[in-house]
């Protein structure tokens, strides 16, 4: 019975997998004939300037998304997994952002940072009516925060639920003992989350290898090229320059990182208690 | 029965931190979200010359009746036949997949698994070359048909996650007497593990629907034609017509949202308590 999702997950995930191996050694412009090229492209991937400064940028939005977002989200899931009836109605309000699409996100934030038309112009407040997209660093900021606009709702879900599942008595046996709330948070809640961060950091991590949608309507990598992350540089170099072959070198990059990452946190986890875990993700 | 109570209070007193994050959090969710209403019922004029979180003195459908014209419906139908046309295939094969794996006790199962698991730390979006030359080769190129086939397979690994997940909550009684009554797996999965999943079964498909309804990088490379363009897709060219009339951009931000609006307004309950309980066992 696992036949099916097997073969359509061979078919479309597995083989391409193996084929971006595979194309990484040849020469194809996404139309013609596509050729055996040996090194070439890995050549060409590995002496282009721009790759350094992608896997840097790729580094920082991932790092700095992760940042925003992990202890915020742990805040808001503790305080959503709280009994009082309208913590539940805001986890209804939160998850709004993620019924929007990134492209809708990325077109609305546009528009709304838009320095002659946008909410600065409007509110005739300079501060806000600054270039936020048209400055590398404020470009690279706006990148991070729309990420945590839109993404900190669904992690912060995922601590709820993980909070609830902590049992009572710990903090009742914690009270006994005269601890604090704040030492109740560090000495309790957290370590019972431990499975959790590393569950939802895994996610947040592979997920941000992939804001292509996000960062290619918002900035399109610019300006310049101060928000071009590797997925946005795989696609230009394919779809746009018909280079094909480091296209896929990019893209055995993106994928060696990510599954780098995720046995990363596996092995910060805890080796192999944490494999039963990431199955329980 | 005094120490809960006691703790409740201490709780509710002392969480001031998570209540501050929990409110401003609601804020900076909102207000993007309220200026994309009341700006796509504002006419173009009126938006250059208001305060841009002003509600509207002369509401107005102009910007909608705009967007409709421009061939909306049509890219509604796309959306709706691929949304439709994936994520049924999707979690029948997922939900019989994740069957098998929890019933199965053979090695070739556990492979299967753990080849699903680990489609889950890999950024899936990174063998988009490899998917593009499959369908160019299987002459599907600029077809929804294209959309369809890759979507499914990208939602398999985090479908069978979570249903397995929920198929091993299934009491091994009552597999045991299902067997006994001389029932074939088949009238197993669909009489006994199918009702017991139903709400993961519900989680999974909104899950999905959300992605692929949003998706957006599949359109970019897959189509090319007007005709077949899905939201997310029409979205971005309708704004890069559109851009500096603002209230058509946002009207076409909530139509393309409105249909998930509904979706998740449904299903919300079993949404929500189904990715806590998922993601966080």
């Amino acid at each position: 019975m696992a036949a099916p999702a097997l073969l359509f997950f061979t078919a479309f995930g597995v083989i391409p997998l193996l084929g971006v191996l595979v194309l990484s050694f040849t020469a194809w412009d996404g139309i013609g004939a596509i050729r055996p090229a040996g090194f070439d492209s890995w050549r060409a991937v590995f002496t282009d300037p721009g790759l350094p400064h992608s896997l840097w940028v790729t580094f920082l939005v991932m790092s700095l998304s992760w940042l925003v977002q992990t202890p915020l989200s742990i805040l808001l899931g503790v305080f959503l997994a709280g009994a009082e009836r309208y913590r539940a109605l805001l986890s209804v309000l939160y998850f709004l952002p993620l019924l929007l699409s990134s492209a809708a996100i990325a077109i609305t934030y546009k528009a709304l940072l838009d320095p002659n038309f946008g909410l600065g112009a409007g509110l005739g407040l300079p501060f806000l009516s600054q270039d936020w997209l048209g400055r590398p660093n404020l470009a690279l900021g706006v990148v991070i925060f729309v990420v945590s606009w839109q993404f900190i709702p669904f992690h912060s879900l995922i601590y709820q639920g993980a909070v609830r599942q902590i049992p009572t008595s710990m903090y009742e046996a914690a009270q006994i003992d005269g601890a604090g709330r704040i030492r109740q948070f560090f000495s309790i809640t957290l370590p019972q989350l431990k499975n959790t961060i590393v569950t939802s950091s895994t996610l947040m991590v592979v997920g941000s290898l992939t804001f292509f949608d996000l960062i290619y309507i918002l900035t399109a990598g610019g300006p310049g090229d101060a928000t071009n992350v590797l997925a946005l540089d795989m696609y230009k170099k394919g779809f746009q320059a018909g280079l094909m072959g480091p296209a896929s070198g990019i893209a055995v990059i993106l994928v060696l990182v990510g599954l780098a990452i995720a046995l990363l946190l596996r092995r910060i986890g805890g080796g192999d208690d944490t494999a039963s875990q990431l199955e329980g993700a | 029965m005094t120490t809960v109570t006691a703790l409740r209070r201490r709780a509710g007193k002392l969480n001031w931190l998570g209540g501050l994050a929990g409110w401003f959090w609601l804020a900076i969710v909102i207000i993007p979200i309220y200026w994309i209403v009341i700006t796509s019922l504002k006419s173009q004029s009126v938006y250059f010359v208001t305060n841009p979180f002003a509600p509207p003195t002369n509401p107005t459908l102009d910007a909608y009746r705009l967007v409709i014209e421009s061939n909306f419906i049509r890219y509604f139908v796309n959306s709706v036949i691929v949304t439709i046309g994936a994520v049924v295939p999707a979690v029948a094969v997922s939900f019989m997949a994740a069957f098998a794996i929890v019933r199965g006790r053979g090695r070739f199962l556990k492979s299967v698994n753990s080849l699903f698991l680990m489609g889950l730390a890999i950024p899936l979006q990174a063998t988009i070359i490899p998917v593009y030359l499959i369908i160019i080769r299987l002459h599907l190129y600029d077809t929804l048909l294209a959309l369809i086939l890759p979507s499914i397979a990208f939602a398999i690994p985090l479908s069978v996650l979570v249903l397995s997940n929920f198929v091993r909550d299934v009491p091994n009684e009552l597999f045991e007497s299902m067997r006994l009554d001389g029932c074939s797996e088949w009238q197993t999965l669909w009489r006994l593990a199918l009702p017991l999943t139903r709400p993961a079964l519900v989680t999974v498909t909104i899950y999905n629907a959300l992605g692929i309804w949003n998706g957006f990088l599949l359109p970019l490379i897959l189509t090319q034609s007007p005709d077949l363009r899905v939201l997310p897709l029409a979205l971005w060219t309708f704004q890069g017509q559109y851009s500096i009339n603002a209230p058509a951009v946002l009207a076409s931000v909530v139509l393309t949202t409105l249909p998930i609006l509904a979706l998740y307004v449904v299903g919300r309950r079993q949404l929500l308590s189904g990715l806590t309980a998922g993601f966080s066992k």
